[in-house]
């Protein structure tokens, strides 16, 4: 190879190969991914973050916060189980079905320990088969979709994040390091705004964190008469002297709404879980009973 | 066409451009093992930093590693690449006060870039930090540098082209495209989503893999050669580790973890392995240029550097393989590993090959030795053990705190907690690694100031005794 060109064609097909396959064609796969809708409820996904939480973005991004925790929650795989909600009044021929999976289990221990899963495996056939099974002899039973991997047992998430939950944030910032723990749904877990904000501040709230604290996105600053609603509520060492307060800057307070708002739960086709039905909703009616009478 | 260039013509021509590259590097160095030290005092004293934004974590973490990347070694292997088209193609620079100049903006656009962290400004793309107006500087600083490489050597006096060209020639023309790439559709045009992380990972793993793999074996297949006076032993086989090493490096960074469709991280853990093809044959024909004599690597400085390099090299690309699989990755992905591979590919390899390169091309470009050949040795234990100590315990303590995370019956603050006690380690290499760079600056500022003196005495002597033949005629 004495040729120069050559040597220049050789780098520039290689490294158009590259090109092609980890620029074009993952923008023309999932860079044009569009909403989606979950399963079974059919609601819209993912819905773009509110103003603050996407200025919250920025914060998250100019700190640098993404060189100390990740936003992915892995999934090693994933089980169907049939769980018995109601065994019924035939509790004998229920006891009967179940025990094809489970055997040694008596009617009173069934009645007693509800709901109850009964089988875990990943043949979604048998488990369906199963539940109907149940179903004719007279109890209610529900299969389940359950993501598996130590992520999720951790409580990091409920299934693994994927491609779809990004598709409104930019930058994406993914991470690569678990020096704190993944936030992918840390606003799932950790829904209060002021939660974050004490911890932001304060990080040693939870005994044993090696995380720094952030006090720059705080004000500390004289009490004008009254005190300021959203002033941090402290205690120890860290409260003011008397007549000052510590407020959330702006920063802060859009950090809080990004972190609140980091929940990428939603049951999609792509990575299919099921979710326990909803409470009753609640309505307008006054607590306590059904009469206008004051409570006592 | 023109008769071959002498050696000293060539290297007075390299002279002042490849000072300023190489004294600058020195300067990143200094930096950004200091605000590594700092990023690490962190982890002994979390609230160290916790009213200042500018020093935070993740600030200084980002200023690290652009001081180690763009400032120090990029523009290391810009001047390593400059001296070996010039000497291995007998001849002189081109415009060597265009490539000074175009240094100089480099130099610019690396300082506009970490100023732009500190203020905040950082893009939140690992190894792609410096903001988008810093981005534009070092781009066309390149180019300057890039565009005179290219026509020195495209007028070479020596026609034939050796092996260390070939490598040399695709780096230069790989960067541009990669960088402008991850510029263009990251921060000018962002793409949507996820995709903003497959380039981000594609581009790192195409600077740091790639280009430093390129510029690095293009410096090792020079140096050892020459320095142990062997031939080298087999132009096909270095070809083919060239050609494996562009076809299937390019491949590397998406790890399995990705939320993204399997094919992304399943084709990067088939590139990660097979770049495992040109390590072996870059490693079989080292073998044979030396005859199995590994003792030799250690005779002189320069070769010694080199040597930590080779090895590094062979391990840093071999954990990168092992971890790009499915069922391993589950435990280091996330982990203190990552950073550890990184360094080793970074540090002990590319980094250390560049001193090598250093210490054996700046003496040239001034005719007169280090003024400290301790220091030089210093230098290299510093670096040697801090890079070990370094990458040792994180890799280890990255490995404890994966096997850790796949249980979660362990509370996360406790993992949190082991991890420390390994972090906390790796600060004293942190502490050897910056007293290292401090020694080369020295060195090479000493060597730099002792040239000018001697000239500025030489221009005086002259002076003085015309004076003095002028009064004696009087």
């Amino acid at each position: 190879m004495n040729y120069g060109p050559l040597i220049f064609l050789a780098a520039f097909l290689a490294l158009s190969g590259s090109w092609f396959g980890f620029v074009l064609k993952p923008q023309m796969q999932v860079g044009q991914l569009q909403q989606t809708n979950t399963v079974p409820d059919g609601a819209i996904y993912p819905l773009g973050r509110p103003g603050m939480a996407r200025q919250g973005l920025d914060v998250y991004r100019a700190n640098g916060c993404a060189s100390c925790h990740s936003q992915q929650v892995r999934q090693t795989g994933t089980l169907a189980e049939v769980r018995v909600t109601e065994v019924g009044t035939n509790v004998d021929a229920v006891v009967k079905v179940v025990a094809g999976a489970k055997p040694d289990i008596s009617g009173e221990k069934l009645t007693n320990s509800l709901p109850m899963t009964i089988l875990q495996g990943d043949d979604k056939q048998k488990c369906d088969a199963l539940a109907k099974a149940l179903g004719i002899a007279g109890a209610k039973a529900e299969v389940w979709i359950v993501p598996t991997g130590p992520d999720i047992a951790r409580g990091w998430g409920k299934r693994r994040t994927i491609a779809q939950d990004f598709i409104y944030d930019s930058p994406v910032m993914l991470g690569s390091q678990r020096i704190g723990p993944d936030l992918a749904n840390v606003g799932s877990r950790l829904p209060d705004a002021n939660w974050h904000l004490l911890h932001l501040y304060d990080p040693k709230m939870v005994p044993g964190s090696p995380m720094p604290p952030y006090r720059f996105l705080f004000e500390k600053r004289r009490i004008e008469r009254v005190p300021a609603p959203d002033a941090l509520v402290l205690t120890g060492d860290l409260v003011p002297e008397k007549g000052y307060e510590i407020v959330p800057g702006p920063a802060a307070r859009a950090l809080a709404a990004y972190l609140t708002s980091l929940q990428a739960n939603e049951p999609l086709f792509e990575s299919p879980i099921t979710v326990p039905a909803p409470a009753p909703a609640a309505t307008n009616a006054p607590a306590g009973g059904d009469t206008n009478a004051p409570a006592k | 066409m023109n008769a071959v260039a002498k050696p000293s013509e060539i290297d007075v021509s390299c002279r002042l451009p490849l000072l300023v590259l190489f004294i600058s590097a020195a300067v990143w160095l200094v930096l950004g093992s200091l605000f590594g030290f700092l990023a690490s005092l962190i982890f002994h004293k979390p609230d160290l930093f916790s009213n200042s934004f500018s020093f935070s974590y993740g600030h200084l973490v980002a200023a690290r590693s652009t001081s180690f990347l763009y400032g120090a070694g990029i523009q290391l292997g810009l001047a390593t690449t400059l001296w070996l088209f010039c000497r291995l193609g007998r001849t002189p620079l081109v415009q060597p006060i265009l490539v000074t100049v175009g240094a100089a903006t480099w130099n610019l656009g690396v300082t506009v870039g970490l100023v732009g962290i500190i203020a905040g400004d950082a893009t939140g793309f690992e190894s792609l930090e410096m903001p988008r107006y810093a981005a534009l500087i070092v781009f066309l600083g390149y180019l300057i540098v890039a565009t005179s490489a290219a026509v020195t050597l495209h007028g070479r006096r020596e026609r034939s082209l050796f092996v260390s060209q070939w490598f040399l020639l695709a780096a230069l023309f790989w960067f541009p495209w990669i960088y402008s790439t991850a510029n263009l559709s990251l921060l000018v045009f962002p793409v949507r989503g996820v995709t903003q992380a497959v380039i981000a990972w594609w581009f790192s793993a195409n600077l740091q893999i790639v280009w430093f793999g390129l510029v690095g074996l293009a410096a090792i297949f020079y140096f050892v050669p020459k320095l142990t006076n062997r031939e080298l032993h087999s132009h096909y086989l270095a070809l083919f580790t060239f050609w494996m090493l562009i076809l299937f490096a390019s491949w590397n960074g998406v790890p399995n973890s990705a939320p993204l469709p399997s094919w992304m991280p399943a084709l990067s853990t088939v590139g990660a392995v097979l770049t495992l093809i040109p390590v072996l044959t870059f490693a079989l024909n080292l073998h044979g240029t030396i005859e199995g004599k590994y003792s030799t690597l250690m005779a002189g400085p320069v070769l010694r550097f080199v040597g930590v390099g080779i090895f590094a090299f062979v391990v840093a690309t071999l954990m990168n393989a092992v971890s790009s699989v499915v069922q391993v990755g589950q435990i280091t992905d996330f982990t203190w590993f990552v950073p550890a591979k990184a360094l080793l590919n970074g540090y002990g390899f590319f980094l250390m090959v560049m001193f090598g390169a250093a210490y054996y091309i700046v003496p040239q470009l001034i005719g007169m030795e280090f003024p400290s050949a301790k220091l030089i040795k210093a230098h290299f234990w510093l670096a040697t053990v801090g890079i070990l100590l370094i990458v040792l315990p994180l890799a280890i303590g990255g490995i404890v705190q994966g096997v850790m995370l796949q249980n979660p019956d362990n509370a996360f603050l406790k993992i949190a907690k082991v991890s420390l006690m390994f972090l906390r380690l790796s600060t004293l290499g942190d502490v050897l690694i910056l007293l290292g760079h401090l020694a080369f600056i020295f060195n090479v500022v000493g060597l730099v100031q002792r040239f000018y003196q001697a000239r500025a005495a030489a221009a005086f002597a002259a002076a003085t005794a015309e004076i003095a033949t002028v009064g004696a005629k009087a």
